[in-house]
């Protein structure tokens, strides 16, 4: 019996009870319900302004909400920092600082406890060992500037791994990345899944998500469905999404045709 | 050579304003590759100008500009960081509020407090006047932006780099908000009888600017931004001391000159992209 398949076990590790959040008098997210179990790999998915990121920002604990309850092992999102490593959208990154890959990984490890960081060995193992583990130990002494998309999100992921937190948020962790680089990217989370860590990934990509994961959850402000990919995508789910654009998805083999499995 | 270098020390003014100049030049340069990372100037440049009813008044009630330097440089810094957070106008045009609203409220002070203040000498700076206490001053806040810079170097950086990144680790990021205003108006306000309230954000910007030209990391940018930043307020006081011009703009003028050749070595050494370039 490998990792996962220990810390797989039904034991809920992230529950939305009601989760709402309200950005003044426009809703972002509205009566959300779910419940992952740990060492899940799920797929977040909806449309833009779907609350996706809203969604992760609640569980880094950045945004309170509205109404309702998240939890992450019976603890708010904020009493649970350090649990959740989060990989923002690389657009809300500031890239004018000429950093080495080394510095950007060691943030993972950097600490509001100033004397955290005396210990450079232990540091710089670290370091070595989140990098190594993303493939890309020998750009160590990189300049960030000069790494592709697709490495500087395994930079990012990296950094998130150095950490050492449970949980894992990805926001739009495949977007301008090549297609090569996305399935690098896929494997790379995959490994890291193996290894017992909770991975939530908004995706704008909806195609073979039965095969890439464990559980999809459906967003458009509301919960439009959760669970297995190959039986929550349905037509209807899909519609519930993306509206009128839901023709776009509906020579999809792998949607099923039946049912509607929406929490709400 | 070595006349020329010495014989303005035989006067204890010069003397005072090197070392002011020194100190302004280093304290300013230390903060600027963070600045201009983060596309600060304009936040930098409405510092400066709302010190201006803050002088007005402590020059009316017998403090010196450096007197004033911490408590005025903490009151912009807090106003400043909860106006930009508290409204939704948009991060431009709230500083930009408070840049022409306070510079123009200085004026009407200075006016109506009938205060003595010689207004070039405020725009542009008098290095000339400091007293020793000012230069004591000075000093001073150097050391504390220094040595805040170094402790919270790491923390800053993660902050600057990836703020949301940094909050969702945990670091208190609206405390490292307000440090790096607090810093940079230190810097800011304490720089303003060496450079005055216009030309002070050309010895945070340039040296810097020059800096991120001529060097591929972060923490090279910032030595060579305080060589840069010392070397541009040095030499502008002995053009200013030897050829009779105003220290201010001389020094802003030397730093415009060194930006100039930083450009230019950049270009001819094809080090404008650093696409190749490891760190070692």
């Amino acid at each position: 019996m490998n990792t996962k398949e220990v810390n797989s076990a039904n034991i809920p590790l992230i529950i939305s009870d009601g989760c709402c959040v309200h950005f003044g008098s426009s809703p972002a997210l509205e009566s959300v319900n779910f419940s992952i179990n740990r060492g899940k790999k799920v797929a977040v998915v909806g449309p833009n302004g779907g609350g996706k990121s809203t969604l992760f920002n609640a569980l880094a604990g950045l945004i309170p909400l509205t109404e309702g309850s998240l939890t992450i092992e019976g603890s708010t999102p904020e009493e649970a920092k350090g649990k959740v490593s989060y990989v923002p959208q690389k657009d809300l990154i500031n890239w004018n600082f000429p950093l080495s890959v080394k510095q950007v990984v060691e943030m993972g490890i950097t600490t509001k406890k100033l004397s955290s960081l005396r210990n450079r060995k232990q540091v710089n193992d670290k370091i070595k060992k989140a990098l190594k583990d993303v493939g890309l130990e020998e750009k160590i002494n990189n300049n960030i500037k000069s790494l592709s998309g697709g490495q500087l999100q395994r930079v990012l992921i990296a950094r998130a791994l150095a950490q050492d937190s449970e949980i894992l948020l990805l926001d739009e962790a495949f977007s301008a990345v090549d297609i090569g680089a996305q399935e690098d990217i896929m494997q790379l989370i995959n490994s890291i899944n193996l290894d017992g860590k909770t991975i939530l990934i908004a995706t704008h990509d909806v195609n073979n998500l039965e095969e890439k994961f464990d559980e999809v959850l459906c967003l458009n402000t509301h919960c439009c469905a959760y669970g297995d990919p190959s039986e929550v995508l349905t037509p209807e789910v899909i519609k519930e999404m993306y509206g009128s654009h839901s023709e776009l998805f509906n020579n999809k083999s792998h949607f099923k045709t039946e049912g509607n499995n929406s929490n709400d | 050579m070595i006349e020329l270098i010495l014989d303005p020390l035989k006067y204890d003014f010069m003397i005072r304003s090197l070392v002011t100049a020194f100190a302004s030049g280093a304290m300013l340069s230390i903060l600027g590759p963070f600045a201009i990372n983060r596309n600060m100037g304009f936040m930098a440049d409405a510092i400066a100008h709302a010190t201006l009813p803050i002088i007005a008044v402590g020059v009316f009630l017998g403090f010196s500009i450096s007197e004033l330097g911490v408590p005025a440089a903490i009151l912009i810094a807090i106003f400043l960081g909860l106006i930009i957070k508290n409204t939704n106008i948009g991060e431009d045009t709230a500083i930009g509020i408070i840049f022409s609203s306070f510079f123009a409220l200085g004026f009407v002070l200075i006016s109506l407090l009938e205060v003595t203040i010689n207004l070039e000498d405020l725009l542009f700076g008098q290095i000339l006047a400091v007293s020793t206490s000012d230069v004591y001053i000075v000093i001073s806040l150097l050391l504390i932006v220094l040595v805040v810079v170094i402790v919270y170097f790491k923390q800053l950086l993660f902050y600057s780099f990836d703020p949301i990144g940094a909050e969702v680790k945990g670091l208190n990021t609206t405390f490292l908000n307000y440090l790096f205003l607090i810093l940079l108006s230190i810097a800011i306000v304490g720089s303003l009888q060496t450079v005055g309230v216009i030309l002070v954000l050309s010895m945070l910007i340039i040296p810097a600017a020059a800096a991120k030209l001529v060097t591929d990391t972060f923490v090279t940018s910032i030595k060579v931004s305080i060589f840069f930043g010392v070397i541009s307020s040095i030499t502008g006081l002995y053009l200013s001391y030897f050829l009779n011009l105003p220290s201010g703009p001389s020094m802003s003028l030397v730093a415009t000159g060194i930006f100039v050749l930083s450009f230019i070595f950049n270009k001819v050494s094809k080090k404008g992209s650093l696409a190749t370039v490891t760190i070692s």
